[in-house]
C-alpha cells in the first residue's frame, strides 16, 4: 500500500476525526441539524485543515517546540479567519446562521491534533495530503449526519441549499413527507443520538470485516480432551 | 404445618410477580382517569402495552435472546401501561409508537435489557415525545363523557389540525403556568380558568393513584422512602415558594393534587433499577426528585416536570450510592477496611 492510500484510509475511516479521534465533536453535533449548515461548516473546516496543516509543516523548522502549540493556532486562526471572510463575502446567509461555529472551527481540536501530531512532523506534501483526507473525512461524517437529522427531524433533503449554491440551488429540495416534524433530531440531543449510532456503525463494519478475515481455527479434537488416563488412539 | 429451622427468610418476591403487582395497582388510577377522560385513557394504555411487548419481542430477537422467559417478567408490559398512562388521552398510534420505542429499545434493551439501564425507560419515552411533539403533548381534552365524540380519528391520527384544537384543553398546571405574570392567582381562579369540575378531576385521580401506591407500600413492594421523601420536599419547597408570594405560585396542595405528582411519587420514582439503592440513597433521591418538580413547575419552561426531574435524579444515582453506602453492623465505617477480609 502506498504512503498517499494510507493516508486517505487513515483521514476517511480507520482513523476519522469524527468517529474515532471523537475531535471536533462541538461543531459536529451543533450544526449537523440540515445538510446545507453540514456542508457549510465541512468545507470551511476543510480549507483550515488543508492551509494550516500545508503551512504548518513549511514552518516547521523554523517553529521551537516550546512555543510550537501558539505558532499552531495563530496559522490556523489565521485560515479561519480567511475562511469566514470567504463565506461573508459568497454565502451571508449561511455566515449568519452558522454565526459563531465558524471563528471556533480556531478550537477544533481535529485541526490542532492533526497540525502537532503530522504535519509538524511530515514534508509539505504528505501534510496536504493528510489534512485534505482528515477534512474529507470529518465533512463527510458531519454531511451524513446533517442528512439523517435533516430526513428524520423534518422530512427533508437538500433543504435552503440556495445558501451555499446560489439561486441555481433553489428547487434542490428534496421533500419526502410532507407537514412532518421530529423536533428530536433537530434538537441537540438528536445530535448526541445520532454520532452515537454512526459510531456504533462503524464498528460493527469494522467487526464484520475482521471476522471475515480471520482464518477459522478449530482444533483437533484430541487436543480438547484434558482429563485423559491411558493413551489416545 | 411444618417446622422450620432458622434462619426463617421468606422467599424474594420474583420480578415477574413485583411487575404484575405494580401493573395491578395501577387500575384504580387508570379506572379513575377513564372515567374523567373517556375511553382514550385505556386506548392509550392498550396501544402502548401493544408496542411494547411488540418492540421487546423484537429487540430480544435481533439480540439473540429467549423471547419468552423475559417477556413474561412483565416489565415491557409495566413500561407500556406506565408510559400510556402519562400520555394525553387518546393520543394517536405512532406518537405512542414512538415512546415505546424510545422508551423499550433506546433506554431498556440498548443499555442491556431489564437491570441495566440507567434511566427509567418510560419517562426517556415521555420526555422525548414532550420535546418532539409539543402540540400533541398539550392537547388534554377537558373532562368529558365516557366516550368522546371523534375518539377513533383521534387514535388514528386522521384528525384535522383544526379539529384537534377544537378538541384542545389545558390541565390546571398548563393554565396555571400561562396565565402571565400580570394576572394574579385570586383573579386566575376568580375568572374560573377551567371547565367545571376539572380541579375536582384532577384531585380524584390523585387520590386513585394514591390507593394504589399505599397497596404497593403495603405489600412491601416498594418502600415508602422515596415517595415520602418526594412529596415532603414538594410539599416543604412549594410552602416555601407560596408564603414567599401567595399571588404568582400554586399553594402545596395545588401541586400535589396536579399534574402527575402522585402518579410519579409511587409509580416513577420507585423503579427499582433506575432509582437509588440504600435508604438513606432513596431518601435522597426522592427529596431531589421533588425540589427539581417544584424548581421547574415554578421558576422552568414546562408546566409539570416530574419526566425531567426524575430522570435528572436518574443521573444521580450513582453518586447518591457512593455517598449512601449503609455501615454493616459491628463496622465503625460504612466500608470497613479491605485489608482486614483478605486472607
Amino acid at each position: 500500500m502506498s504512503q498517499w492510500t494510507q493516508l486517505a484510509r487513515e483521514g476517511l475511516w480507520t482513523n476519522n476525526p469524527a468517529l474515532v479521534q471523537l475531535l471536533g465533536l462541538c461543531p459536529l453535533l451543533a450544526v449537523s441539524a440540515t445538510v446545507v449548515n453540514a456542508l457549510g461548516l465541512a468545507l470551511a473546516t476543510l480549507l483550515v485543515l488543508v492551509g494550516a496543516s500545508t503551512t504548518i509543516s513549511l514552518i516547521r523548522h523554523q517553529v521551537p517546540s516550546a512555543v510550537r502549540l501558539p505558532a499552531f493556532v495563530m496559522v490556523i486562526a489565521a485560515f479561519v479567519t480567511c475562511a469566514e471572510q470567504l463565506m461573508a463575502a459568497f454565502a451571508y446567509s449561511l455566515y449568519q446562521i452558522l454565526g459563531i461555529f465558524i471563528p471556533l472551527i480556531v478550537t477544533n481540536c481535529a485541526i490542532l491534533g492533526r497540525a502537532d501530531a503530522f504535519a509538524s512532523r511530515q514534508p509539505v506534501l504528505p501534510a496536504a495530503i493528510d489534512g485534505l483526507m482528515m477534512g474529507l473525512g470529518f465533512g463527510a461524517v458531519l454531511v451524513l449526519m446533517g442528512a439523517i437529522r435533516e430526513l428524520v427531524g423534518q422530512g427533508t433533503l437538500f433543504s435552503d441549499m440556495a445558501l451555499l449554491f446560489g439561486p441555481v440551488a433553489a428547487h434542490w429540495q428534496i421533500t419526502l413527507v410532507a407537514d412532518y416534524q421530529f423536533l428530536f433530531f433537530i434538537l441537540p440531543p438528536g445530535a448526541f443520538f445520532v454520532a452515537g449510532l454512526l459510531i456504533a456503525l462503524k464498528n460493527v463494519l469494522d467487526q464484520r470485516r475482521a471476522a471475515r478475515a480471520q482464518p477459522v481455527n478449530i482444533a483437533p479434537r484430541a487436543e480438547r480432551r484434558v482429563r485423559v488416563t491411558g493413551t489416545i488412539k | 404445618m411444618s417446622m422450620m429451622h432458622a434462619p426463617q427468610l421468606g422467599k424474594a418476591p420474583s420480578t415477574a410477580h413485583v411487575m404484575r403487582w405494580v401493573i395491578a395497582a395501577t387500575l384504580p388510577g387508570l379506572a379513575v382517569m377513564t372515567l374523567y377522560f373517556g375511553l382514550g385513557i385505556l386506548s392509550n394504555v392498550l396501544i402502548a402495552a401493544l408496542w411494547a411487548v411488540a418492540a421487546e419481542a423484537l429487540v430480544l430477537r435481533l439480540r439473540h435472546r429467549p423471547i419468552w422467559p423475559t417477556l413474561n417478567d412483565s416489565s415491557a408490559l409495566l413500561t407500556g401501561v406506565l408510559l400510556g398512562a402519562s400520555l394525553p388521552p387518546a393520543s394517536p398510534w405512532w406518537l405512542i409508537g414512538v415512546g415505546v420505542i424510545a422508551a423499550v429499545v433506546v433506554a431498556k434493551q440498548l443499555y442491556g435489557g431489564l437491570g441495566h439501564n440507567p434511566f427509567n425507560p418510560a419517562m426517556v419515552g415521555y420526555a422525548l415525545l414532550l420535546v418532539s411533539f409539543p402540540t400533541h403533548m398539550t392537547l388534554w381534552a377537558p373532562p368529558q363523557s365516557l366516550w368522546p365524540d371523534s375518539l377513533w380519528p383521534q387514535i388514528m391520527g386522521t384528525l384535522t389540525t383544526s379539529a384537534l384544537d377544537g378538541l384542545s384543553g389545558a390541565t390546571p398546571l398548563d393554565a396555571f403556568k400561562h396565565k402571565g405574570d400580570a394576572v394574579l392567582a385570586s383573579e386566575f381562579w376568580a375568572s374560573s380558568p377551567l371547565p367545571d369540575g376539572t380541579l375536582n378531576a384532577w384531585r380524584n385521580i390523585a387520590l386513585a393513584w394514591l390507593a394504589g401506591g399505599v397497596v404497593l407500600i403495603a405489600k412491601r413492594l416498594i418502600s415508602w422512602h422515596i415517595p415520602v421523601a418526594m412529596l415532603g420536599s414538594m410539599m416543604l419547597l412549594s410552602a416555601l415558594f407560596y408564603a414567599n408570594d401567595t399571588s404568582h405560585f400554586g399553594s402545596p396542595l395545588f401541586h400535589l393534587v396536579t399534574g402527575a405528582t402522585l402518579f410519579g411519587a409511587f409509580f416513577i420514582a420507585t423503579d427499582p433499577v433506575s432509582a437509588a439503592t440504600s435508604r438513606q440513597g432513596k431518601l435522597l433521591y426522592g427529596a431531589g426528585i421533588g425540589v427539581l418538580v417544584i424548581l421547574i413547575r415554578n421558576l422552568g419552561g414546562y408546566p409539570d416536570a416530574v419526566a425531567f426531574a426524575v430522570l435528572l435524579m436518574n443521573l444521580c444515582v450513582p453518586l447518591l450510592d457512593i455517598v449512601s453506602v449503609p455501615r454493616p453492623v459491628g463496622q465503625a465505617t460504612a466500608r470497613p477496611d479491605e485489608r482486614k477480609s483478605a486472607p
